[in-house]
């Protein structure tokens, strides 16, 4: 099988690492050689993080350059924006419709740009823009956005929710779990 | 059973199975978790150490113990640990003695893009380069065996992608170890000058000897598909070479970075109609490969400078340009910020209101350096605000004094700021020093350091008294205020400046990421009081941005930490 890439793209802080290794865990137990790449340290710190995940018989670069990503998840829209220069034609994007300024915005030097997800949409990017964060305070805890995209992420894969649900118990930490699993299952419902 | 682990956990995980006894090291992105990781197995004793130079010569005298130790770093780490470094080179070893150097090419995490292997080449030790996690275990275990084979410590070379990437790994079992029984062997480990002039054709001796071995090691692999292209390369650049050329190229892969084969390289190339280096970073492979006659193609076509990638691979060697969409706005820069409840912003906040000249550190208070704090004058590397202001004041005399502050946290204090200010009290300037005490190591992901009192298995551990610290360094004045509180924090800096002594202010609050840390409710704006006068976003915290007029503060965000309720005259912020 040929490569898959995925990116998680986010505000440093939204928990695209729990994200990255929740879908890394469903890839590895259904076969696949799986590298999943992460940034920490200083972009951690409230900047735009990237998270690869790639998938297939044989991965050797462990990211994801630009026209390769075959879904982009975006926890914030700016973010989407930004990396939809990563995604491969007839590519997808699952994007929570969070906004959250970044600095250059909020100290007037830059300016956040307007109906981010029509423009998306305009230049045939096939998008699914979900109210995460409100779903995710309906589970609990805004925390758990990120699970609520695995949800719907999980609904445009080929895998069993049973994997999906696997791969939570061993990522997530037991006393999160059934908040989580909540945050899981709406975002499953989300069409 | 195969596992994904990161690049860094694999090496743990090799430093376990290879029966390593005794890990220091000193936390630095990206190397930090491997030693995180070490000290999650009983079997391993492991500990952050106050710097990487401590932290080397830990792991040298369990070494010389014989035990199998390790110390980890990142590539600037290695700098500081680099004394050490040399003269192990000359010692030798006991026990295997293994280090892990992370570089970080692309500047994700660091304040140059040196090139490590330069060290290697100067210390006159073993090198070695893993491309995904199953190597990083597997190159860690073959690291000691070498070390103990040859005599010498081992580095394996690291970067950002290896060490922050997850790829499968098998894990096998450990193999414990008896300390090898501890001999007095003083013309090995004494090294004055009549034993050193005595070690050193030992060495040369042994770099010969490695360099026979690296003709025929598993750890240089050769690869042959199609000779039209040939290509030569180590660590992650073989990886985006092998997704970019796949079967249409062949490859040398060195495993063994210092020192390097030159037969199988000159066989390789001999089959090849056109041989490419890649590597990131400076042209040390191919440097080698044209010193001994060899024709290959390297920074001719890569750059000296950041990370390589499949896309640059394609587009050098095949000519292919990527094809990809583009967003039609202008889309707004994301820069890494302190965070909301970040107690470094009301100190940063003070500093920029008096407008003075601040000599910076490595840490998360770099972050003061950007706006729209802009607090900061220069960061260089660790500990060098102390030093640097003590020369700042030295050569701009009383009036500058009065006027410039250092700013240095408490994991860096330790690490190497106490010897600048010793000097600022034993060499004399009316200095004014701020150490940025959030009792935590924080932009490496919160480790202990000496000032927490807690160690690494996060057992309690005696808590340096940096008050009693500083006195005893020679400087009589030492203060202590909360950032949070803004207007004494001011006053009190602004007391210590006039001095005509040294000082210390020790700015004090707990990083608002530590769990045990408790927050205040969300603060919310009465948007019948605010009239948008943007005075609470001069502190530039996350949380606050202005919608329609407003200030509107982010109850996702907001930690209650009461700082814009001290900027805002209008009493708009509250509970």
């Amino acid at each position: 099988m040929e490569t898959k890439s995925i990116m998680i793209v986010g505000v440093g802080g939204q928990g695209s690492l729990l994200a990255s290794r929740i879908i890394g865990n469903v890839l590895l137990s259904q076969g696949f050689d799986v590298k999943v790449s992460e940034v920490h340290g200083m972009s951690q710190r409230g900047g735009s993080v990237v998270t690869y995940v790639k998938y297939g018989d044989e991965v050797c670069s462990p990211v994801v350059e630009k026209g390769e990503a075959d879904i982009i998840i975006s926890f914030e829209q700016l973010e989407a924006a930004r990396y939809v220069s990563y995604l491969k034609k007839g590519g997808h994007i699952v994007t929570s419709t969070q906004q959250i300024d970044p600095m250059p915005v909020i100290t007037g030097a830059a300016e956040y740009p307007e109906n981010i997800i029509g423009k998306l949409e305009t230049m045939g990017v096939d998008v699914i823009a979900v109210d995460a964060l409100s779903l995710a305070e309906q589970a609990g805890t805004s925390k758990a956005s990120n699970v609520v995209l695995m949800g719907v992420v999980s609904t445009k894969m080929s895998f069993d929710e049973e994997v999906w649900q696997k791969a939570l118990e061993q990522c997530v930490p037991a006393k999160f779990l059934e908040l989580n699993k909540k945050a899981f299952a709406l975002g499953r419902e989300v069409k | 059973m195969k596992t994904l682990m990161l690049g860094n956990e694999a090496f743990a995980r090799g430093l376990y199975e290879a029966g390593c006894k005794v890990v220091s090291s000193y936390p630095g992105t990206p190397s930090t978790e491997i030693t995180e990781a070490a000290a999650k197995y009983d079997e391993i004793y492991a500990e952050w150490a106050p710097n990487e130079k401590v932290a080397m010569e830990v792991a040298l005298g369990a070494s010389i113990g014989g035990a199998r130790s390790f110390c980890g770093m990142k590539h600037v780490g290695l700098n500081v640990a680099a004394d050490p470094l040399y003269t192990a080179g000359y010692t030798g070893v006991t026990g295997g003695m293994v280090i892990a150097v992370a570089d970080d090419p692309g500047m994700h995490s660091s304040q140059n893009e040196q090139d490590s292997r330069h060290h290697a080449i100067a210390s006159k030790t073993m090198m070695i380069e893993p491309s995904d996690s199953a190597e990083c275990k597997e190159f860690a275990k073959a690291a000691f065996d070498l070390s103990e084979k040859f005599d010498v410590p081992v580095i394996v070379r690291l970067s950002t992608r290896v060490s922050h990437s997850q790829s499968s790994v098998e894990l096998c079992e450990r193999v414990a170890r008896e300390n090898i029984p501890y001999e007095k062997k003083p013309q090995k480990y004494v090294m004055m000058p009549g034993n050193a002039i005595r070690r050193h054709p030992i060495v040369e001796d042994r770099m010969k000897a490695i360099a026979e071995y690296a003709e025929t090691s598993n750890l240089n692999k050769v690869e042959m598909n199609d000779t039209k292209i040939g290509v030569i390369t180590a660590g992650i650049s073989y990886q985006y070479a092998k997704e970019a050329l796949g079967k249409n190229a062949s490859y040398l892969k060195l495993g063994i970075v210092n020192p390097m084969p030159v037969q199988i390289i000159k066989d390789f190339a001999a089959k090849c109609d056109k041989v490419y280096v890649i590597e990131e970073l400076d042209d040390i492979i191919e440097t080698h490969c044209k010193k001994n006659g060899i024709d290959v193609i390297g920074k001719e076509l890569f750059s000296l400078m950041g990370e390589i990638s499949q896309t640059i691979v394609a587009e050098k060697i095949l000519g292919k340009k990527a094809e990809y969409l583009t967003f039609e706005d202008n889309v707004p820069i994301r820069p890494p910020v302190m965070c909301a409840g970040c107690p470094h912003r009301g100190l940063f906040y003070c500093l920029h209101k008096l407008g003075v000249m601040v000599s910076g550190d490595i840490g998360c208070y770099t972050l003061g350096a950007t706006a729209p704090l802009c607090a900061m004058d220069s960061t260089i590397c660790m500990g060098a605000s102390i030093s640097g202001l003590h020369g700042f004041n030295k050569a701009r005399g009383a009036e500058a004094e009065k006027h410039s502050v250092a700013v240095i946290g408490d994991s860096t204090f330790m690490h190497s700021g106490m010897t600048g200010l010793v000097n600022v009290a034993y060499n004399a300037t009316n200095s004014t020093v701020i150490i940025l005490d959030n009792s935590i190591t924080g932009m490496t992901g919160h480790q202990q350091n000496p000032t927490t009192g807690k160690n690494l298995k996060g057992d309690p551990a005696y808590a340096v008294d940096l008050e009693a610290l500083c006195h005893a360094m020679g400087i009589n004045s030492v203060r202590v205020v909360d950032p949070y509180h803004m207007t004494e924090t001011e006053a009190v800096i602004k007391e210590e400046l006039e001095k005509e002594e040294p000082s210390v202010i020790i700015s004090r609050r707990p990083c608002a990421l530590l769990k045990y840390v408790k927050h205040n409710p969300p603060l919310k704006v009465n948007s019948d009081k605010c009239v948008g006068c943007k005075q609470c976003l001069k502190i530039g915290c996350p949380a606050i941005s202005i919608h329609n007029g407003k200030c509107v503060i982010d109850h996702t965000q907001c930690v209650g930490c009461g700082i814009c309720k001290e900027m805002c005259r209008l009493g708009a912020i509250a509970e």
